[in-house]
Protein backbone atom coordinates (compact mmCIF):
# COMPACT_ATOMS: atom_id res chain seq x y z
CA UNK A 1 0.00 0.00 0.00
CA UNK A 2 2.63 2.33 1.27
CA UNK A 3 4.95 1.73 -1.89
CA UNK A 4 2.05 2.24 -4.38
CA UNK A 5 1.00 5.39 -2.45
CA UNK A 6 4.32 6.75 -2.98
CA UNK A 7 5.14 5.26 -6.25
CA UNK A 8 1.62 7.37 -7.46
CA UNK A 9 2.41 10.62 -6.02
CA UNK A 10 6.30 10.71 -7.44
CA UNK A 11 4.60 10.12 -10.57
CA UNK A 12 1.54 13.36 -10.39
CA UNK A 13 4.42 15.46 -9.21
CA UNK A 14 7.08 14.72 -11.54
CA UNK A 15 3.64 15.26 -14.34
CA UNK A 16 2.49 18.33 -12.26
CA UNK A 17 5.88 19.43 -12.67
CA UNK A 18 7.19 18.38 -16.25
CA UNK A 19 8.95 21.41 -16.83
CA UNK A 20 11.03 21.54 -13.86
CA UNK A 21 11.83 17.52 -13.84
CA UNK A 22 12.67 18.07 -17.27
CA UNK A 23 15.49 20.21 -16.77
CA UNK A 24 16.48 18.66 -13.90
CA UNK A 25 17.27 16.01 -16.28
CA UNK A 26 18.78 17.82 -18.56
CA UNK A 27 21.09 19.64 -16.16
CA UNK A 28 22.03 16.65 -14.47
CA UNK A 29 22.75 14.60 -17.91
CA UNK A 30 25.38 17.49 -18.73
CA UNK A 31 27.03 17.78 -15.83
CA UNK A 32 27.54 14.28 -15.41
CA UNK A 33 28.82 13.94 -18.93
CA UNK A 34 31.40 16.03 -18.47
CA UNK A 35 32.44 14.28 -15.10
CA UNK A 36 32.41 11.05 -17.05
CA UNK A 37 34.50 12.53 -19.70
CA UNK A 38 37.14 13.99 -17.31
CA UNK A 39 37.08 10.44 -15.58
CA UNK A 40 37.16 8.91 -19.18
CA UNK A 41 40.87 11.00 -20.19
CA UNK A 42 41.94 9.76 -17.35
CA UNK A 43 41.68 6.39 -17.78
CA UNK A 44 42.74 7.27 -21.12
CA UNK A 45 45.88 8.52 -20.03
CA UNK A 46 46.64 5.76 -17.10
CA UNK A 47 45.98 3.45 -20.27
CA UNK A 48 48.35 5.04 -22.52
CA UNK A 49 51.16 5.10 -19.84
CA UNK A 50 50.69 1.62 -18.77
CA UNK A 51 51.34 1.14 -22.79
CA UNK A 52 53.83 2.82 -23.82
CA UNK A 53 56.08 3.37 -20.81
CA UNK A 54 56.25 -0.14 -20.65
CA UNK A 55 57.12 -0.19 -23.72
CA UNK A 56 59.56 2.57 -23.97
CA UNK A 57 63.38 2.37 -23.53
CA UNK A 58 65.56 4.70 -23.04
CA UNK A 59 68.12 5.34 -25.80
CA UNK A 60 72.11 5.44 -25.41
CA UNK A 61 73.16 6.74 -28.65
CA UNK A 62 76.77 6.34 -29.01
CA UNK A 63 79.40 8.92 -31.25
CA UNK A 64 78.73 8.37 -35.28
CA UNK A 65 81.48 9.09 -37.67
CA UNK A 66 80.56 12.84 -37.38
CA UNK A 67 79.21 14.66 -33.98
CA UNK A 68 78.87 18.18 -33.51
CA UNK A 69 78.76 17.00 -30.22
CA UNK A 70 81.84 17.70 -28.34
CA UNK A 71 82.26 14.61 -26.65
CA UNK A 72 82.20 12.98 -29.74
CA UNK A 73 85.09 14.87 -31.30
CA UNK A 74 87.41 12.06 -30.48
CA UNK A 75 85.49 10.19 -33.38
CA UNK A 76 83.48 7.44 -33.82
CA UNK A 77 82.87 5.10 -30.50
CA UNK A 78 85.54 2.63 -30.22
CA UNK A 79 84.61 -1.20 -29.29
CA UNK A 80 86.07 -0.85 -25.89
CA UNK A 81 83.97 1.96 -25.28
CA UNK A 82 81.11 -0.14 -25.87
CA UNK A 83 82.29 -2.50 -23.53
CA UNK A 84 82.71 -0.26 -21.07
CA UNK A 85 79.20 1.38 -21.53
CA UNK A 86 77.64 -2.16 -21.80
CA UNK A 87 79.56 -3.04 -18.41
CA UNK A 88 78.06 0.04 -16.53
CA UNK A 89 74.59 -0.58 -17.66
CA UNK A 90 74.52 -4.58 -16.76
CA UNK A 91 77.10 -5.00 -13.83
CA UNK A 92 77.03 -1.90 -11.62
CA UNK A 93 75.11 0.12 -9.62
CA UNK A 94 72.50 0.33 -12.69
CA UNK A 95 71.88 -3.43 -12.38
CA UNK A 96 68.88 -3.58 -10.38
CA UNK A 97 67.45 -0.41 -12.14
CA UNK A 98 67.74 -1.91 -16.25
CA UNK A 99 65.68 -4.87 -17.41
CA UNK A 100 67.27 -5.40 -20.08
CA UNK A 101 70.20 -4.12 -22.73
CA UNK A 102 70.30 -4.59 -26.60
CA UNK A 103 72.37 -3.08 -28.80
CA UNK A 104 71.61 -1.89 -32.00
CA UNK A 105 74.42 -1.42 -34.44
CA UNK A 106 74.60 0.99 -37.38
CA UNK A 107 74.07 -1.74 -39.75
CA UNK A 108 70.72 -2.76 -38.01
CA UNK A 109 70.09 0.87 -37.42
CA UNK A 110 70.32 0.93 -41.40
CA UNK A 111 68.05 -1.51 -42.33
CA UNK A 112 65.43 -0.28 -39.55
CA UNK A 113 65.74 2.87 -41.57
CA UNK A 114 65.54 1.98 -44.89
CA UNK A 115 62.12 -0.27 -44.18
CA UNK A 116 60.02 2.75 -43.10
CA UNK A 117 61.37 5.06 -46.10
CA UNK A 118 59.29 3.70 -48.04
CA UNK A 119 59.66 6.73 -50.36
CA UNK A 120 63.13 6.11 -50.70
CA UNK A 121 63.58 9.82 -50.15
CA UNK A 122 66.88 9.12 -47.69
CA UNK A 123 68.00 6.32 -50.08
CA UNK A 124 71.56 7.76 -50.53
CA UNK A 125 72.50 7.26 -47.02
CA UNK A 126 74.80 5.01 -46.08
CA UNK A 127 75.15 2.44 -43.30
CA UNK A 128 78.40 4.52 -42.01
CA UNK A 129 76.53 7.37 -41.56
CA UNK A 130 74.29 6.04 -38.61
CA UNK A 131 74.30 5.71 -35.64
CA UNK A 132 74.79 2.57 -32.99
CA UNK A 133 73.11 2.68 -29.94
CA UNK A 134 72.45 0.74 -26.61
CA UNK A 135 68.30 0.44 -26.06
CA UNK A 136 67.74 -0.04 -22.49
CA UNK A 137 64.87 -1.22 -21.04
CA UNK A 138 64.11 -0.10 -17.50
CA UNK A 139 62.65 -2.64 -14.74
CA UNK A 140 60.90 0.87 -13.53
CA UNK A 141 60.36 3.60 -15.99
CA UNK A 142 60.38 6.15 -13.66
CA UNK A 143 64.00 5.98 -12.55
CA UNK A 144 65.17 7.30 -15.80
CA UNK A 145 67.14 10.29 -14.96
CA UNK A 146 69.40 7.91 -12.51
CA UNK A 147 69.97 5.60 -15.48
CA UNK A 148 70.62 8.88 -18.25
CA UNK A 149 72.86 10.61 -15.66
CA UNK A 150 75.21 7.55 -15.01
CA UNK A 151 75.48 7.33 -19.06
CA UNK A 152 75.77 10.48 -19.82
CA UNK A 153 79.14 11.62 -20.21
CA UNK A 154 80.80 8.26 -20.36
CA UNK A 155 83.29 8.30 -23.36
CA UNK A 156 81.53 7.69 -26.67
CA UNK A 157 78.05 8.43 -25.91
CA UNK A 158 76.57 10.97 -27.95
CA UNK A 159 72.91 11.55 -26.18
CA UNK A 160 70.52 9.76 -23.99
CA UNK A 161 66.99 9.89 -24.78
CA UNK A 162 64.39 9.29 -23.47
CA UNK A 163 61.24 8.14 -25.14
CA UNK A 164 58.72 9.55 -22.86
CA UNK A 165 59.58 13.07 -23.29
CA UNK A 166 57.91 12.67 -27.04
CA UNK A 167 54.34 11.93 -24.89
CA UNK A 168 54.25 14.42 -22.13
CA UNK A 169 53.57 17.07 -24.46
CA UNK A 170 50.15 14.85 -25.34
CA UNK A 171 49.76 13.94 -21.60
CA UNK A 172 50.20 17.50 -20.44
CA UNK A 173 47.10 18.49 -22.87
CA UNK A 174 45.17 15.66 -22.00
CA UNK A 175 45.46 16.48 -18.20
CA UNK A 176 44.59 20.24 -18.78
CA UNK A 177 41.57 18.74 -20.54
CA UNK A 178 40.64 16.86 -17.67
CA UNK A 179 41.19 20.00 -15.24
CA UNK A 180 38.63 22.20 -17.99
CA UNK A 181 35.84 19.21 -18.12
CA UNK A 182 36.42 18.58 -13.97
CA UNK A 183 35.85 22.54 -13.48
CA UNK A 184 32.68 22.73 -16.10
CA UNK A 185 31.08 19.32 -14.17
CA UNK A 186 31.83 21.14 -11.03
CA UNK A 187 30.05 24.26 -11.88
CA UNK A 188 27.19 22.28 -13.99
CA UNK A 189 26.86 20.06 -10.51
CA UNK A 190 26.10 23.08 -8.66
CA UNK A 191 23.61 24.32 -10.76
CA UNK A 192 22.27 20.99 -11.19
CA UNK A 193 21.92 20.85 -7.20
CA UNK A 194 19.87 24.24 -6.79
CA UNK A 195 17.73 23.10 -9.47
CA UNK A 196 16.74 19.81 -7.67
CA UNK A 197 16.12 21.73 -4.33
CA UNK A 198 14.08 24.35 -6.37
CA UNK A 199 11.76 21.81 -8.22
CA UNK A 200 11.50 19.75 -4.71
CA UNK A 201 10.39 22.88 -2.92
CA UNK A 202 7.93 23.60 -5.60
CA UNK A 203 6.71 20.39 -5.59
CA UNK A 204 6.24 20.33 -1.80
CA UNK A 205 4.56 23.75 -2.12
CA UNK A 206 2.51 22.81 -4.82
CA UNK A 207 1.25 19.79 -2.30
CA UNK A 208 1.26 21.76 0.85
CA UNK A 209 -2.33 20.70 1.28
CA UNK A 210 -1.39 16.33 0.90
CA UNK A 211 1.45 17.00 3.13
CA UNK A 212 -0.86 18.97 5.76
CA UNK A 213 -2.98 16.44 5.57
CA UNK A 214 -0.83 13.56 6.09
CA UNK A 215 0.60 15.55 9.14
CA UNK A 216 -2.85 15.85 10.40
CA UNK A 217 -3.90 12.19 10.58
CA UNK A 218 -0.14 10.86 11.75
CA UNK A 219 1.42 9.42 8.54
CA UNK A 220 5.17 9.01 9.44
CA UNK A 221 7.49 11.53 8.33
CA UNK A 222 9.55 9.64 6.23
CA UNK A 223 6.56 8.81 4.13
CA UNK A 224 5.65 12.39 4.04
CA UNK A 225 9.05 13.09 2.81
CA UNK A 226 9.67 9.84 0.58
CA UNK A 227 7.66 11.30 -2.41
CA UNK A 228 9.81 14.18 -2.67
CA UNK A 229 13.04 12.95 -2.39
CA UNK A 230 12.39 10.26 -4.82
CA UNK A 231 11.01 12.84 -7.25
CA UNK A 232 14.12 14.47 -7.22
CA UNK A 233 16.01 10.96 -7.39
CA UNK A 234 14.44 9.98 -10.33
CA UNK A 235 15.01 13.28 -12.50
CA UNK A 236 18.87 13.35 -11.53
CA UNK A 237 19.02 9.27 -12.49
CA UNK A 238 17.10 9.91 -15.14
CA UNK A 239 20.31 12.56 -16.40
CA UNK A 240 22.63 10.14 -15.42
CA UNK A 241 21.19 7.61 -17.51
CA UNK A 242 21.32 10.12 -20.60
CA UNK A 243 24.65 11.32 -19.68
CA UNK A 244 26.00 7.08 -19.74
CA UNK A 245 24.40 7.07 -22.95
CA UNK A 246 25.64 9.63 -24.55
CA UNK A 247 29.28 8.86 -23.06
CA UNK A 248 28.88 4.90 -24.21
CA UNK A 249 27.71 6.30 -28.10
CA UNK A 250 30.30 9.24 -27.75
CA UNK A 251 33.30 6.60 -27.02
CA UNK A 252 31.23 3.99 -29.45
CA UNK A 253 31.38 6.94 -32.59
CA UNK A 254 34.23 8.81 -31.80
CA UNK A 255 37.04 5.94 -30.36
CA UNK A 256 35.62 2.58 -32.15
CA UNK A 257 34.28 3.90 -35.14
CA UNK A 258 36.75 6.51 -35.75
CA UNK A 259 40.42 6.92 -33.98
CA UNK A 260 40.60 3.07 -34.03
CA UNK A 261 40.62 3.10 -37.74
CA UNK A 262 42.39 6.06 -38.57
CA UNK A 263 44.88 6.74 -35.55
CA UNK A 264 46.11 2.90 -35.05
CA UNK A 265 48.99 3.22 -32.46
CA UNK A 266 47.11 4.35 -29.67
CA UNK A 267 45.78 1.82 -27.19
CA UNK A 268 42.14 3.02 -26.84
CA UNK A 269 39.71 3.32 -23.88
CA UNK A 270 36.25 1.59 -25.36
CA UNK A 271 32.68 0.90 -23.82
CA UNK A 272 33.49 -1.44 -20.90
CA UNK A 273 35.02 1.71 -19.49
CA UNK A 274 32.30 3.71 -19.24
CA UNK A 275 30.16 1.06 -18.13
CA UNK A 276 32.78 1.07 -14.90
CA UNK A 277 32.10 5.04 -14.88
CA UNK A 278 28.76 4.79 -14.95
CA UNK A 279 27.76 3.41 -11.39
CA UNK A 280 29.67 6.56 -10.08
CA UNK A 281 27.44 8.79 -12.12
CA UNK A 282 24.03 7.30 -10.37
CA UNK A 283 25.82 7.24 -7.29
CA UNK A 284 26.65 11.47 -7.85
CA UNK A 285 23.20 11.66 -9.24
CA UNK A 286 21.32 9.86 -6.22
CA UNK A 287 24.07 11.57 -3.77
CA UNK A 288 22.92 15.13 -5.20
CA UNK A 289 19.33 14.59 -5.06
CA UNK A 290 20.04 13.29 -1.47
CA UNK A 291 21.92 16.24 -0.51
CA UNK A 292 19.48 19.07 -2.06
CA UNK A 293 16.25 16.78 -0.02
CA UNK A 294 18.15 17.21 2.78
CA UNK A 295 18.70 20.49 2.48
CA UNK A 296 14.94 21.65 1.49
CA UNK A 297 12.73 19.21 2.78
CA UNK A 298 13.43 20.19 6.80
CA UNK A 299 11.54 23.40 6.17
CA UNK A 300 8.57 22.55 3.63
CA UNK A 301 7.09 19.39 5.19
CA UNK A 302 7.76 19.84 9.36
CA UNK A 303 6.63 17.01 11.35
CA UNK B 1 -7.86 11.56 28.74
CA UNK B 2 -5.69 15.31 28.06
CA UNK B 3 -4.65 17.35 30.54
CA UNK B 4 -3.02 20.23 30.74
CA UNK B 5 -1.30 21.30 34.01
CA UNK B 6 -0.28 24.74 34.06
CA UNK B 7 0.39 24.67 30.65
CA UNK B 8 2.13 27.70 29.32
CA UNK B 9 3.22 28.83 26.12
CA UNK B 10 5.06 32.12 25.05
CA UNK B 11 5.65 32.67 21.39
CA UNK B 12 7.84 35.40 21.38
CA UNK B 13 10.56 36.07 24.21
CA UNK B 14 8.59 38.79 26.52
CA UNK B 15 5.69 38.82 24.93
CA UNK B 16 2.03 38.16 26.85
CA UNK B 17 1.46 34.21 27.00
CA UNK B 18 -0.98 33.50 23.93
CA UNK B 19 -2.09 30.35 27.05
CA UNK B 20 -1.03 31.60 30.78
CA UNK B 21 -0.68 28.58 33.29
CA UNK B 22 -3.82 26.84 31.69
CA UNK B 23 -4.72 23.55 34.23
CA UNK B 24 -7.88 21.53 32.82
CA UNK B 25 -8.54 17.77 32.59
CA UNK B 26 -11.01 15.94 30.46
CA UNK B 27 -11.84 12.39 30.64
CA UNK B 28 -12.95 10.10 28.47
CA UNK B 29 -15.78 10.25 26.38
CA UNK B 30 -16.17 13.87 27.46
CA UNK B 31 -17.61 16.77 25.11
CA UNK B 32 -15.76 20.17 25.88
CA UNK B 33 -16.43 23.18 24.27
CA UNK B 34 -13.79 25.20 24.53
CA UNK B 35 -15.25 29.19 23.65
CA UNK B 36 -13.53 32.35 23.90
CA UNK B 37 -12.81 35.50 21.34
CA UNK B 38 -10.08 35.32 18.36
CA UNK B 39 -6.30 35.89 20.49
CA UNK B 40 -8.01 34.02 23.73
CA UNK B 41 -5.49 31.01 23.04
CA UNK B 42 -8.19 28.45 22.07
CA UNK B 43 -5.57 27.61 18.66
CA UNK B 44 -2.78 27.62 21.14
CA UNK B 45 -5.08 24.81 23.30
CA UNK B 46 -5.28 22.82 20.21
CA UNK B 47 -1.79 23.12 19.05
CA UNK B 48 -0.46 21.75 22.37
CA UNK B 49 -2.70 18.78 21.89
CA UNK B 50 -2.09 18.05 18.81
CA UNK B 51 2.01 18.81 19.34
CA UNK B 52 2.28 21.04 16.66
CA UNK B 53 3.81 23.21 19.35
CA UNK B 54 5.29 22.61 22.94
CA UNK B 55 4.49 24.14 26.27
CA UNK B 56 7.12 26.75 27.24
CA UNK B 57 5.79 25.99 30.42
CA UNK B 58 3.60 23.23 32.69
CA UNK B 59 2.89 19.96 31.47
CA UNK B 60 0.70 18.42 28.45
CA UNK B 61 -0.60 14.76 28.53
CA UNK B 62 -2.69 13.44 25.68
CA UNK B 63 -3.76 9.77 25.65
CA UNK B 64 -1.85 8.75 27.77
CA UNK B 65 1.71 10.51 26.49
CA UNK B 66 3.66 13.16 28.42
CA UNK B 67 4.00 15.49 25.47
CA UNK B 68 5.93 17.96 26.74
CA UNK B 69 9.08 14.06 26.50
CA UNK B 70 7.89 12.89 23.26
CA UNK B 71 10.25 12.47 20.80
CA UNK B 72 9.75 14.01 16.86
CA UNK B 73 9.32 10.71 15.52
CA UNK B 74 6.99 9.50 17.84
CA UNK B 75 4.36 12.70 17.32
CA UNK B 76 2.45 11.02 14.18
CA UNK B 77 1.70 8.11 16.71
CA UNK B 78 0.37 10.46 18.92
CA UNK B 79 -1.97 11.92 16.22
CA UNK B 80 -3.73 8.96 14.99
CA UNK B 81 -4.88 8.98 18.21
CA UNK B 82 -6.62 12.86 17.53
CA UNK B 83 -8.76 13.11 14.55
CA UNK B 84 -8.89 16.90 13.77
CA UNK B 85 -11.81 19.02 11.73
CA UNK B 86 -11.68 22.33 11.00
CA UNK B 87 -13.64 25.26 9.50
CA UNK B 88 -11.97 25.05 6.21
CA UNK B 89 -12.63 21.26 5.65
CA UNK B 90 -9.23 20.76 4.09
CA UNK B 91 -10.01 18.38 1.32
CA UNK B 92 -8.21 17.68 -1.41
CA UNK B 93 -9.86 19.08 -4.22
CA UNK B 94 -8.84 16.43 -6.94
CA UNK B 95 -10.01 13.83 -5.01
CA UNK B 96 -13.01 11.77 -4.94
CA UNK B 97 -14.67 12.08 -1.13
CA UNK B 98 -14.04 7.92 -1.37
CA UNK B 99 -10.55 9.00 -1.72
CA UNK B 100 -10.51 11.76 0.53
CA UNK B 101 -11.31 9.40 3.48
CA UNK B 102 -9.17 6.42 2.24
CA UNK B 103 -6.17 8.64 2.21
CA UNK B 104 -6.51 8.71 5.69
CA UNK B 105 -6.02 5.44 6.00
CA UNK B 106 -3.48 5.25 3.14
CA UNK B 107 -1.14 7.46 4.17
CA UNK B 108 -1.17 5.42 8.00
CA UNK B 109 -0.01 2.42 6.24
CA UNK B 110 -3.33 0.70 6.44
CA UNK B 111 -4.23 -2.18 3.92
CA UNK B 112 -6.25 -1.94 1.10
CA UNK B 113 -8.48 -4.98 2.14
CA UNK B 114 -9.03 -2.80 5.37
CA UNK B 115 -9.35 0.68 3.50
CA UNK B 116 -12.13 -1.38 1.25
CA UNK B 117 -14.35 -2.21 4.26
CA UNK B 118 -13.75 0.25 6.40
CA UNK B 119 -14.76 3.68 4.55
CA UNK B 120 -18.17 2.50 3.08
CA UNK B 121 -19.12 2.51 6.80
CA UNK B 122 -17.45 5.92 7.94
CA UNK B 123 -19.52 7.19 4.82
CA UNK B 124 -22.72 5.83 6.11
CA UNK B 125 -22.51 6.99 9.41
CA UNK B 126 -21.85 10.83 8.49
CA UNK B 127 -24.56 10.01 6.00
CA UNK B 128 -23.06 10.40 2.04
CA UNK B 129 -23.84 6.71 1.09
CA UNK B 130 -23.96 7.63 -2.24
CA UNK B 131 -21.89 10.13 -2.44
CA UNK B 132 -18.74 8.44 -3.13
CA UNK B 133 -17.51 9.33 -6.22
CA UNK B 134 -18.60 12.40 -6.14
CA UNK B 135 -15.48 15.28 -5.97
CA UNK B 136 -15.61 17.74 -2.62
CA UNK B 137 -16.68 20.94 -5.19
CA UNK B 138 -19.86 19.06 -6.60
CA UNK B 139 -21.09 19.57 -2.42
CA UNK B 140 -22.57 21.57 0.22
CA UNK B 141 -20.44 22.62 2.85
CA UNK B 142 -22.37 20.90 5.33
CA UNK B 143 -21.41 17.64 2.71
CA UNK B 144 -18.15 18.60 2.83
CA UNK B 145 -17.87 18.93 6.48
CA UNK B 146 -19.07 15.43 7.12
CA UNK B 147 -16.38 14.36 4.36
CA UNK B 148 -13.52 15.82 6.56
CA UNK B 149 -15.56 14.23 10.09
CA UNK B 150 -15.45 10.82 8.31
CA UNK B 151 -12.05 11.33 7.13
CA UNK B 152 -10.81 12.32 11.11
CA UNK B 153 -12.95 9.68 12.38
CA UNK B 154 -12.32 6.25 9.97
CA UNK B 155 -9.48 5.32 12.34
CA UNK B 156 -11.23 5.67 14.88
CA UNK B 157 -9.22 7.63 17.12
CA UNK B 158 -9.86 8.25 21.21
CA UNK B 159 -10.02 12.08 20.69
CA UNK B 160 -11.97 14.65 18.12
CA UNK B 161 -10.52 17.94 18.29
CA UNK B 162 -13.03 20.00 16.03
CA UNK B 163 -12.25 23.74 15.71
CA UNK B 164 -14.91 25.71 14.03
CA UNK B 165 -16.74 23.02 12.39
CA UNK B 166 -19.44 25.03 12.08
CA UNK B 167 -18.11 28.48 11.64
CA UNK B 168 -18.65 28.50 7.81
CA UNK B 169 -21.71 27.02 7.52
CA UNK B 170 -25.18 27.96 8.03
CA UNK B 171 -27.33 27.39 10.77
CA UNK B 172 -29.43 24.94 9.72
CA UNK B 173 -26.42 23.31 8.27
CA UNK B 174 -24.64 23.39 11.61
CA UNK B 175 -27.26 21.85 13.37
CA UNK B 176 -26.85 18.37 11.74
CA UNK B 177 -23.04 18.35 11.59
CA UNK B 178 -23.52 18.49 15.65
CA UNK B 179 -25.85 15.85 15.96
CA UNK B 180 -23.09 13.70 14.10
CA UNK B 181 -20.88 15.01 16.12
CA UNK B 182 -23.17 13.90 19.45
CA UNK B 183 -23.25 10.70 17.93
CA UNK B 184 -19.78 10.21 17.63
CA UNK B 185 -19.31 11.58 21.25
CA UNK B 186 -21.35 8.75 22.21
CA UNK B 187 -19.10 6.08 21.20
CA UNK B 188 -17.17 6.98 23.65
CA UNK B 189 -14.79 9.60 21.73
CA UNK B 190 -13.59 12.47 23.66
CA UNK B 191 -14.65 15.59 21.39
CA UNK B 192 -12.90 19.00 21.66
CA UNK B 193 -14.69 21.60 19.59
CA UNK B 194 -13.34 25.36 20.07
CA UNK B 195 -15.96 27.22 18.62
CA UNK B 196 -17.42 31.05 18.19
CA UNK B 197 -21.05 29.51 17.68
CA UNK B 198 -23.34 30.30 21.03
CA UNK B 199 -26.50 28.74 19.93
CA UNK B 200 -24.71 25.24 19.35
CA UNK B 201 -22.98 26.00 22.74
CA UNK B 202 -26.08 26.96 24.74
CA UNK B 203 -28.62 24.13 22.95
CA UNK B 204 -26.13 21.32 23.51
CA UNK B 205 -25.35 22.02 27.30
CA UNK B 206 -22.07 20.79 27.41
CA UNK B 207 -18.98 21.20 29.62
CA UNK B 208 -17.89 24.78 28.81
CA UNK B 209 -14.10 25.68 29.19
CA UNK B 210 -13.21 29.32 28.34
CA UNK B 211 -10.07 31.07 27.70
CA UNK B 212 -10.00 34.83 28.05
CA UNK B 213 -6.30 36.46 26.96
CA UNK B 214 -4.87 33.17 27.27
CA UNK B 215 -6.16 32.64 31.28
CA UNK B 216 -9.00 30.31 31.80
CA UNK B 217 -11.84 31.98 33.22
CA UNK B 218 -14.52 29.24 32.76
CA UNK B 219 -14.74 25.65 33.53
CA UNK B 220 -18.47 24.79 34.10
CA UNK B 221 -20.59 21.92 33.10
CA UNK B 222 -23.80 22.13 30.98
CA UNK B 223 -22.99 25.59 30.27
CA UNK B 224 -23.54 28.27 28.14
CA UNK B 225 -22.04 30.18 25.66
CA UNK B 226 -21.52 33.69 28.01
CA UNK B 227 -22.56 33.91 31.43
CA UNK B 228 -24.05 37.69 30.99
CA UNK B 229 -26.54 36.41 29.00
CA UNK B 230 -27.40 32.86 31.61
Amino acid sequence: MRLRFILGEVVNGLRRNGTMALSVVLVTFVSLMFVGAAALTQMQIDQLKDDWYGKVEISIFLCPESSRNEQCAEGPVTVAQEDAIRSVLEDGALKDLVQEVYYESREQAYDKFVANDEDGIWSSLTAEQMQPSFRVKLADPEQYQVVADATEGLPGVDVVRDQREIFSELFRFLNAATVVAAALAAVMLLAAMLLITTTIRLSALSRRRETQIMRMVGSSRSLIQMPFMLEGAVAATGGALLAVAGLFFGVRYMIDDWLRSSVTWVQYIGTQDVWSVAPWLLVIAVGLAAIASLVTLGRYTRA
Amino acid sequence: MIRLDNATKVYKRGARPALDSVSVEIERGDFVFLVGSSGSGKSTFLKLILREERPTGGDVYVAGRHLNKLSAWRVPHLRREIGAVFQDFRLLPNKTVYQNVAFALQVIGKSRHHIQSTVPEMLELVGLSGKEKRFPHELSGGEQQRVAIARAFVNHPPILLCDEPTGNLDPGTSVGIMRLLDRINRTGTTVLMATHDDEIVDQMRKRVIELRGGQLVRDQDRGVYGLERV
